[in-house]
């Protein structure tokens, strides 16, 4: 039987046909060959800028690879007080968001997994109600400002720490890996629920919590609307994002070096191609190792969502 | 405790709030500082919606100033800049989700095509990038390649010989790069969920169409396109529901001094009236307009996407 169909499958398929299927084949390589340039061309320019010589900067001649290859951009970046600072800003931001979140999430995660835990609706619903509905721009910033933590650092650390969505994704983990009868006979054996999320718990949960960890850093590393609102001031706690994002918009924000003397020897589109590529390459060089995980935690998502 | 009969006739123990609290005191120990911190910083804002209603000044406080009731929305509903803004959300919003939605699903199908398992691999990873990179940075990146004056693109149009394009200076340009720059930053990211609901339509289906001699086209027309309907009508819904939705990020990293005309969008206009000018009240009662039309959206097409959905599954 199993004969019969293949020699049909070959009848459908006669020489030309698959020709015309090879040909596809390479029109589909193509196609998407050409989208994924999209993604990667434009930093190929910008790095390839920021590698080049002024003069051909100026003269518009750099495309995709750099023309008069030299360092100077780079040097200046690393030798900026302002922009190294700002960079320790945002290591350290993201580095103490992540861990309030991870803590804040970890705990309700796991207590709201727990079925028999009486109330488990409501606080639920507490939670996810607020990613539907939010007091909006004003009055989180009003708040802050009655908090009196407008221009401090906790300003871009706290408010957003807990994320109702990331304790969604990693409650719907938690309950479908962790068998209740584990838990119970922990619990019978006198453990206590600290105990029990300490040691089996957290094991039992790497990939989900790699997955939320990601997340937050991520998501940390790149925001820049909350620094926008908040740090006004005090520029000594801008981050990265932040201090990009001026130095993109306004050309008065100048890099220090820049504007000690050597200014008119300087072309900011070779200083900003490098600051482009000093922000990003973090995430450049981490994303291709973390992106399964990232994949793995909208999926979830999106099922529950 | 309290002993109370049920219908059946039978005793049974009605436990009191004290007994739950104690038995699993541990667990809601864990919970005390999540909900302080959803009190305080998701719960404190809400509460401060209240001057929406209140001709809000600061040193008379939230709770000192005085009660307008409608006034501040009535006169947000006659300002020009309310509408305009409106306007903008949805046209932004909409003509994103026009080209924005498609694309995901067909480089989904064609993804699916490929039979070589490294030029996937590559080319997903690659087509992620933009999904990771900050909007400053795409913002920045637009810049170095759409700028009217020294933008990479514009350079090699003139070398070639054509005029420069103010892609990015002009409004009606702009509202293009801007739809152009976001379909480009989600489509990468948008196939994750259609590959797999591609890789859930049953195999069978697929040997069943090659017997009947269905060549590639027809297969995706036939056998894919139908096994992942449910889902794209599913997006389409949800999506549908955020069109009133509004990234002040997206809008803002695009934008400069030479278009005015669309970039003034809700978000954008609750920043520049409320932080930057203080009109606390009415930019308040501005997001707060907002939140509500977005969040009756998003429960009435979450419900239609659930109706579906179950005729979907039967």
């Amino acid at each position: 039987m199993e004969e019969v169909m293949q020699s049909k499958v070959k009848e459908n398929k006669p020489g030309s046909n698959s020709l015309k299927n090879r040909m596809t084949d390479w029109i589909i390589k193509l196609v998407l060959f050409l989208i994924a340039l999209t993604c990667v061309l434009p930093f190929v320019h910008v790095l390839a800028k920021s590698l080049s010589n002024e003069a051909y900067v100026i003269a518009q001649q750099v495309y995709l690879y750099p023309k008069g290859l030299n360092f100077e951009a780079y040097k200046k970046v690393f030798s900026d007080y302002s922009i190294i600072r700002s960079f320790f800003v945002t290591i350290f931001v993201t580095f103490s968001f992540t861990l309030t979140g991870m803590i804040l999430t970890v705990c309700a995660a796991y207590a709201l997994s727990r079925k028999h835990l009486k109330g488990r609706n409501v606080i639920t619903f507490l939670f996810m109600f607020t990613l539907y509905f939010a007091g909006g721009i004003i009055p989180d910033y009003l708040l802050m400002n009655k908090l009196g933590m407008l221009d401090t650092i906790w300003s871009i650390i706290l408010p957003l720490a807990f994320s109702p969505y990331n304790l969604l994704i990693m409650k719907t983990s938690f309950q479908s890996s962790l068998s209740d009868s584990l838990i119970e006979s922990a619990v019978i054996d006198g453990a206590s629920q600290f105990r029990i999320l300490r040691s089996i718990v957290l094991p039992l949960s790497k990939p989900i919590l790699a997955t939320i960890t990601l997340f937050y850093a991520v998501g940390r590393w790149n925001a820049y609307q909350d620094a926008l609102f908040y740090i006004k001031q005090n520029i000594n706690i801008r981050p990265l994002q932040l201090k990009l994002y001026y130095l993109i918009a306004t050309s008065t924000e100048a890099v220090n070096a820049a504007m000690e003397g050597t200014a008119q020897y300087t072309n900011p589109e070779v200083l900003k191609a490098a600051c482009i590529i000093f922000t990003t390459l973090p995430i450049i060089c981490v994303y291709p190792f973390i992106q399964k995980y990232f994949v793995k935690g909208t999926m979830i998502g999106a099922v529950k969502g | 405790m309290k002993m109370v009969k049920n219908d059946a006739g039978v005793l049974k123990v009605r436990k009191g709030f004290l007994y739950y609290i104690k038995k699993d005191w541990q667990l809601y120990t864990l919970l005390l500082l999540p909900i302080l911190f959803a009190l305080v910083f998701k719960y404190g804002p809400m509460f401060g919606l209240i001057i929406s209603f209140k001709d809000y000044k600061i040193i008379k406080g939230f709770l000192g100033s005085k009660w307008v009731g409608f006034d501040v929305f009535k006169k947000i509903f006659e300002d020009k800049k309310f509408w305009e803004a409106c306007r903008n959300t949805l046209l932004l919003n909409g003509l994103t989700l026009v080209a924005g939605f498609p694309m995901p699903i067909i480089l989904a199908i064609l993804l699916n095509e490929l039979k070589g398992k490294y030029f996937k691999k590559v080319t997903q990873t690659v087509l992620y990038l933009p999904h990771f990179l900050s909007w400053v940075v795409i913002g920045a990146l637009a810049y170095q390649l759409f700028g009217y004056a020294d933008g990479a693109i514009n350079n090699f149009i003139e070398d070639l010989g054509g005029s420069r394009i103010p892609f990015l200076q002009e409004d009606y340009h702009w509202l293009v790069s801007y739809v152009l720059i976001n379909v480009w930053q989600t489509m990468g990211w948008g196939t994750i969920i259609y590959l797999a609901a591609i890789s859930n339509v049953n195999p069978e289906l697929y040997e069943a169409a090659t017997v009947d001699g269905a060549g590639r086209f027809a297969k995706i027309k036939y056998v894919t396109l139908p096994g992942i309907r449910s889902t794209i009508v599913t997006l389409l819904i949800m999506q549908l529901g955020r069109i009133m939705g509004g990234s002040f990020e997206t809008v803002d990293a695009l934008s400069n001094v030479a278009t005015t005309k669309f970039t003034r969008t809700i978000p954008v206009l609750v920043y520049r009236s409320g932080i930057l000018n203080a009109k606390y009240s009415e930019s308040t009662a501005i997001g707060l307009f907002q939140s509500v039309i977005a969040l009756i959206l998003v429960l009435g097409t979450d419900r239609i996407a659930k109706k579906l959905g179950e005729d979907g599954l039967i």
